[in-house]
């Protein structure tokens, strides 16, 4: 059956290595849902985020393929019980809504958003959680026209460690 | 972010330099290759270099990743081709490919547009570094001079170690011009590379149990057998245990043809004891191997019946196909050592016995048939086995792609290891004239024998002048059917003979031969076969030998593409 994975994966500092993990999908016809690239708890070490849905045999290869790669340090695959995670989502609005549509006050109170900033023309409302809350967020706004909307890439941090410290240590 | 050993005093000198006494210092004395606008500082550099590095200049870029290819098939050291920005990068990329699916060692290094033209379009640019990425061990562009001694190190570190496979340095024509402080040090250690997986002794030891409680046992060996050089420590272990063994195309010649134990190929033409035991052995033994869909037809039906136990160097390739019950991670030389002392003495007499049973039968319906014809036409098989007649064995056999191939590698015989070059995973036509220049320059004191068909011949023949100019003395025997005859065969079989762009019409090969000063004979018929062969092998020069075949003659047993290895047919 499948199922919807978080892989995460410690690399070196290559620009060369997207394009090596991304291949590794694109063979297997693998759809990357959502991917994101951040530093990690370690100094120079690089860490992805990657969401796609495959079955639990693949991505066992998947990751046994990742890690094969001379640049990356170790990657781990988590099912969404094992896992912290949320998204970001920016909601792009007319300024004149505050005004002329009060009980768009309320949907961004009742659902916990903040407003990041408020210009003449605009203003811009962020709400990070589940893909179900930007989603339900979106559903709610769409009816007073939302100018432009973006959602971020799923990043998480597993329940259990991830031992990368002691394994570089271990390398080095 | 890599260990390095042994600092040197630092001196001024050209990136290009760089790149020369880099590959010196790495015991590199012979590189394939082929000049061009972008990589011409290095060959300045080579032209004063040339009393220590040898550039062997091939026709065509393909031509020189090939020879690469084959001098380090023989030699296991790293083979080293140069090549051009642009057309010339692209031209490497088959070779490299093949490198990559048959983990052989390879550093190319490229000559890419100065490094403020990148991403500009200009002239021979060509993104190498995303081109050769899926089929990279690892690669790197450097466009700055300082950073060429240690790309290097780390390419020849990477390149040979573990899993060996090719790496490519990218290098701007800028970091090529530019000066740095040159010292050099090796890299000994990249620390997000593991090269070699820790052995788990436990593994080792439920390994050896599994193998002492068989009954059937059932060993196929690849080429991490000689990779690892494990060669000596894979016939103690086999000879203990009383196991027969067979071999992947890639591992042939890790295991001489007469050994008692060695029971001949598994897969799509592989032996019919091998292929059919398969399904009946109760535990089957893979060392250094991965399971390629040509090794075993359906997984579905493939030794359901049997436990598991695989030997691999790679962990990528546990349960990448064929799910094991033991895993032995490591080093084939260190695993295959390590479990010896837990392995019982062993004979399995009853089951060398159905091997023996189904050797003659193969013999009966295909092999006799093959190597003493009673058709006119001449076989593939019985001119291998002259080749067998007059070199004992002892010869490097280079085959290209095709039916030759699987006739070669079933007819051939080998008595020492690293002595069978042919492109296995990628299946390369064209690969077998250049990689037997590599082949004879990595092993000049051995005799070189390619097999060649007539339309594999055709791809890279042009690299019968780096023949002319090197003096190599390489023996190449065209066996001529004039089809390509691996695809006919398929047609014949599977496309009920619609033979769709498989007729070859051929040029006078003995002419082409001599245009490039190379002595030439042409055999169509059996009688003149012996003498022709013999005179080819007494030559002490590069020698053609073209062979007229039976036209329509197919390679027998076959495993067909999705069917049951026990399903192996004999006609």
């Amino acid at each position: 059956m499948e199922e919807l994975f978080t892989i995460s994966v410690y690399t070196e500092n290559n620009p060369g290595l997207l394009n090596r993990i991304a291949t590794i999908f694109l063979k297997r016809h693998i759809n990357i849902e959502s991917l994101n690239v951040s530093r990690s708890e370690i100094e120079n070490v690089h860490r992805f985020t990657i969401v796609a849905r495959m079955k639990e045999l693949a991505v066992k290869k998947l990751v046994g393929q990742i890690e094969k790669q001379i640049e990356v340090i170790k990657a781990y695959y988590h099912t969404d019980d094992e896992i912290i995670f949320h998204e970001t989502a920016l909601y792009k609005m007319a300024s004149s809504l505050l005004f002329e549509q009060r009980e768009i006050q309320n949907v961004i109170k009742n659902s916990s958003a903040n407003i990041v900033t408020v210009d003449p023309e605009f203003f811009v409302i962020e709400k990070t959680g589940r893909r179900k809350d930007t989603e339900e967020l979106y559903d709610q706004l769409e009816p007073y026209g939302i100018m432009q909307f973006v959602r971020s890439g799923r990043i998480s941090v597993s329940k259990t460690e991830m031992n990368i410290s002691t394994l570089l240590d271990k390398l080095k | 972010m890599e260990n390095s050993t042994n600092t040197n005093p630092t001196e001024r000198i050209s990136g290009a330099e760089a790149v020369v006494r880099s590959l010196l210092r790495e015991g590199a004395d012979l590189a394939y290759g082929y000049p061009g606008g972008a990589i011409m500082p290095i060959y300045d550099e080579l032209y004063k270099y040339q009393d220590k590095l040898q550039h062997v200049l091939t026709r065509h870029e393909q031509g020189a990743i090939h020879a690469a290819q084959g001098f380090a098939r023989v030699s296991g050291k790293v083979g080293v081709c140069l090549a051009t920005s642009g057309p010339g990068a692209t031209n490497l990329i088959t070779g490299i490919a093949d490198a990559q699916i048959d983990s052989t060692p390879l550093v190319c290094i490229t000559g890419q547009v100065a490094s403020h033209l990148l991403g500009t379009d200009a002239f021979q640019e060509t993104d190498v570094i995303s081109i050769s990425a899926p089929v990279t061990k690892w690669n790197i562009q450097v466009t700055r001079s300082e950073d060429i001694p240690a790309a290097i190190a780390k390419a020849f570190y990477i390149a040979k170690s573990g899993r060996p496979g090719p790496v490519l340095i990218d290098i701007t024509k800028d970091a090529q011009l530019g000066d740095l402080d040159y010292s050099y040090d090796k890299c000994t250690s990249v620390r997000s590379y593991k090269p070699v997986p820790k052995t788990d002794i436990e593994q080792v030891k439920a390994a050896a149990e599994l193998i002492n409680s068989a009954k059937k046992p059932f060993i196929v060996f690849g080429q991490g057998v000689i990779l690892g050089e494990a060669e000596a420590e894979f016939k103690a272990f086999i000879e203990k245990a009383g196991i027969p063994s067979a071999w992947t195309v890639l591992g042939l010649s890790a295991l001489p043809t007469e050994h008692y134990l060695n029971v001949g190929m598994v897969g799509m033409h592989g032996h019919y004891g091998p292929n059919k035991l398969t399904n009946e052995c109760d535990v089957l033994i893979a060392v250094g191997m991965r399971f390629d869909d040509r090794v075993t037809g359906s997984l579905n039906t493939y030794a359901k019946q049997a436990k598991v136990v695989h030997f691999e160097i790679d962990p990528a390739e546990v349960d990448k196909n064929v799910k094991a019950d033991v895993a032995v991670l490591g080093d084939s030389k260190d695993t295959l050592g390590k479990i010896l002392p837990f392995i019982n003495e062993n004979k399995h007499d009853a089951w060398h016995n159905e091997f023996k049973k189904h050797w003659e039968t193969e013999v009966e319906a295909v092999i006799d048939p093959q190597l003493n014809p009673t058709k006119e036409g001449l076989t593939m098989g019985e001119v291998i086995n002259q080749v067998n007649k007059e070199t004992h064995g002892d010869a490097i056999i280079v085959s290209d792609v095709g039916q030759h191939q699987m006739f070669t590698v079933r007819y051939a015989d080998f008595t020492k290891t690293r002595s069978n070059v042919t492109s296995g995973g990628l299946g390369t036509m064209g690969f077998a004239l250049p990689a037997a220049i590599g082949a004879k320059m990595g092993a000049p004191e051995r005799e070189v024998v390619a097999y060649i068909g007539d339309g594999g011949y055709q791809m890279t023949c042009q690299e019968l002048g780096t023949i002319l100019q090197t003096g190599v003395a390489v023996k190449i025997v065209v066996l001529n059917n004039e089809y390509l005859g691996m695809v006919r065969q398929w047609q014949q079989l599977f496309f009920d003979k619609r033979y769709a762009s498989t007729t070859m019409v051929n040029p006078d090969f003995i002419k082409l031969a001599e245009a490039y000063d190379i002595q030439a004979q042409k055999v169509s018929k059996r009688e003149d076969l012996a003498g022709a062969v013999k005179e080819m092998i007494a030559s002490d020069k590069s020698y053609f030998l073209e062979v007229m075949i039976e036209k329509e003659d197919n390679v027998f047993p076959m495993v067909p593409t999705g069917a049951c290895v026990s399903e192996v047919r004999l006609s």
